[in-house]
């Protein structure tokens, strides 16, 4: 438990001053991977909360863990080499981890969905779109087709797919990418999830298109009031949507914070690379700021502060212990020199 | 659909002719005379040559082409040299087994390859999965004809559970209950396509389980056996029918060999007969049934591969 203090400041951290119960709330969360009879570690120690219709969005380079983490959330890990090594998973006031096997598919695609990345290879080919959305209503809420028909028109009304009542009998190949994560957002959104889990759901669109689902992510949530975690490696999409932002490095949430915060005060130089790699629209650039190096592998993770070997700002001490997350307001950032380095330019 | 499936029994037309002439010129490559043969060792030069001129073989091929061509087109498929009965009444007497040992074989088929291979699928690594894939690989490389000779020796010579050779028709004595003839001939005929399609049907679900939208359903909280169904086996079916176009042909083929072990009154026999004895017509009009069914099938397939994928369209 090398980072017990993280934890409270954790909880603290999403919800500085509330006592409500979070509607889902990770303790210690550690993943690994199976890999020649060893395990892995993939995720270490990790904490976070969302709060009822909070949008937190997670951010990180590819293998930093975000994904492994949501699909570990869901219970989408079975069947692969990776698992859950400890941690608690509460949701709704029940740890998921301690669940059968049937509870925990009493709550996937019901309180509890999500949204794939690939909306191309996502839905069933050989089914039609209606049927794919009303085969989760049909299984949660017991209703008969004719009502689960009803059901899914209005929701693919509510994600604007045009002409709804054609669309719901066609088959996944005659509709567009766009309108194919439409029609995934309509099954998520099926049995009126309390929480929505999004992973990189506008990466393989057009920016065009991005936008629009970026949209009508956020209008769902305004009007239904479901909580969302969005998963992406581009800040602009979270800055654009979320009120709490984590950082993911490694495996480890390296800085959270209201998104506000984040952009203003940039408080870990990971975070600070992240938008520094983001070239200006309105000058030339030369040179990309790119961070130097690469994402250390899983079976070589450096002694110290985990970003140490990339940091340009690495001092002997990260070198040695891993660095305490401070806590500054809403503010965490798991670096030795936070207080220093927090707001100023580089 | 209706159109489409017009469509493609019209080009049953060239596809037939040209099926014809090759087995035409292909039966006369073959040497040996069928009127020496119909007469046998005793028959002097002159009755063979007044045989052949009587059964029209000695004129030119063309025109023996043209002539049996232009019977088919009316109808009839000739007479057979050795039976001298109409070649339809020779195929029709053997139609009967060969029907019935390719339904019971198709239904081994079915029971067996797509239970087994679900099941080795769902249990992929575990010694349930390498049991029935183990059988399955040794199945699909054992030949027929040994299959068929050890089936024999064990329930019919050591057990005497079931008969060895021959098959009544089921409108005789025994009616229906004379399908015992053909449970060892079909279950010999079964084994190598069955195991193909265990393997197949297993290899088809590892592939679709992996991929994205079968991860989809299970977010969506479904039962893993309800996934395995309707999302897994249901995408790798597509794979499968396609390969039941090509288990027909084997069936064809591996009938020939059962038949003769198990001395079946069935077509497979019947050609390889009448090729022993160069009786033409039989050869021809057999060959010519073969190549309509197997267009058949294949049509029959293509249908249900459109069926089975939205993604398909016929036209």
């Amino acid at each position: 438990m090398r980072y017990v203090t993280a934890l409270t400041l954790g909880s603290r951290m999403i919800s500085p001053v509330s006592d409500n119960q979070p509607l889902l709330r990770v303790e210690n969360l550690c993943i690994a991977i199976q890999n020649a009879g060893q395990l892995q570690p993939v995720v270490r120690d990790l904490s976070f909360e969302v709060q009822a219709s909070q949008t937190l969005g997670i951010v990180g380079e590819s293998g930093s863990g975000k994904s492994l983490t949501v699909l570990a959330i869901m219970g989408l890990l079975s069947g692969s080499p990776v698992r859950v090594t400890s941690g608690k998973v509460w949701f709704d006031g029940k740890d998921l981890l301690q669940l059968s096997d049937a509870e925990r598919r009493s709550i996937m695609g019901d309180g509890m969905s999500m949204i794939f990345q690939e909306p191309m290879t996502s839905l069933n080919p050989v089914y039609k779109i209606g049927d794919q959305i009303m085969e989760g209503i049909r299984h949660h809420q017991h209703c008969s087709a004719k009502e689960a028909r009803t059901r899914a028109l209005q929701l693919l009304e509510k994600v604007k797919i045009p002409d709804a009542s054609t669309r719901i009998d066609h088959y996944p190949h005659q509709l567009s990418g766009g309108q194919r994560q439409r029609v995934m957002i309509a099954m998520a959104l099926a049995c009126d999830p309390l929480l929505l889990i999004a992973d990189e759901p506008t990466t393989a669109l057009d920016v065009t298109v991005q936008k629009e689902v970026l949209d009508l992510i956020a209008e769902i949530q305004q009007d239904t009031g479901t909580a969302i975690i969005l998963i992406s490696h581009d800040l602009g999409v979270i800055a654009q949507t979320c009120n709490f932002v984590a950082v993911m490095y490694c495996g480890e949430i390296v800085e959270s914070s209201t998104t506000e915060k984040l952009f203003q005060r940039l408080g870990h130089p990971y975070t600070r690379g992240l938008i520094e790699s983001i070239p200006p629209l309105h000058s030339d650039v030369e040179w990309l700021n790119a961070i130097p190096g690469q994402v250390p592998a899983l079976n070589a993770l450096p002694v110290g502060c985990s970003y140490q070997p990339r940091c340009s700002h690495a001092q002997a001490q990260c070198r040695q212990n891993p660095p305490v997350a401070l806590l500054d307001d809403e503010h965490i950032v798991r670096c030795h020199f936070a207080q220093q380095l927090q707001g100023r330019a580089s | 659909m209706i159109a489409y499936t017009f469509k493609r029994l019209l080009t049953l037309v060239p596809t037939l002719l040209a099926a014809s002439v090759l087995v035409f010129l292909f039966i006369h490559l073959i040497p040996g005379d069928p009127a020496a043969i119909l007469l046998g060792d005793t028959a002097t030069p002159e009755e063979i040559l007044a045989l052949t001129r009587e059964l029209g073989l000695d004129r030119p091929l063309w025109q023996q082409y043209v002539l049996w061509f232009k019977n088919v087109l009316s109808g009839d498929l000739g007479r057979s040299l050795f039976f001298d009965t109409p070649v339809l009444q020779v195929i029709a007497d053997g139609a009967e087994t060969s029907i019935l040992l390719a339904l019971l074989t198709m239904f081994w088929i079915v029971i067996l390859g797509i239970p087994i291979g679900i099941v080795s699928a769902s249990y992929k690594g575990t010694w349930i999965d390498q049991v029935t894939s183990g059988f399955a690989m040794l199945f699909a490389s054992i030949p027929t004809f040994w299959l068929g000779l050890y089936l024999i020796l064990i329930f019919s010579v050591g057990l005497g559970w079931l008969p060895s050779s021959g098959f009544p028709s089921v409108s005789d004595e025994g009616g229906w209950t004379n399908m015992r003839y053909l449970i060892l001939p079909s279950l010999t005929l079964a084994a190598p396509n069955a195991a193909l399609i265990i393997r197949l049907v297993r290899s088809s679900m590892l592939d679709v389980s992996r991929e994205d939208h079968v991860r989809t359903a299970r977010s969506k909280g479904l039962h893993p056996a309800r996934v395995a169904i309707k999302h897994v086996f249901r995408n790798a079916l597509i794979a499968v029918a396609a390969a039941f176009g090509f288990t027909f042909a084997a069936l064809i083929s591996e009938a020939v060999v059962t038949e003769t072990v198990f001395s079946l009154p069935g077509i497979g026999r019947l050609v390889v007969q009448s090729i022993l004895r160069r009786d033409y017509p039989v050869i021809q009009g057999v060959i010519l049934i073969i190549v309509v069914l197997y267009m058949f099938v294949n049509l029959l397939v293509d249908l249900a591969y459109a069926w089975l994928d939205p993604r398909v369209s016929l036209s």
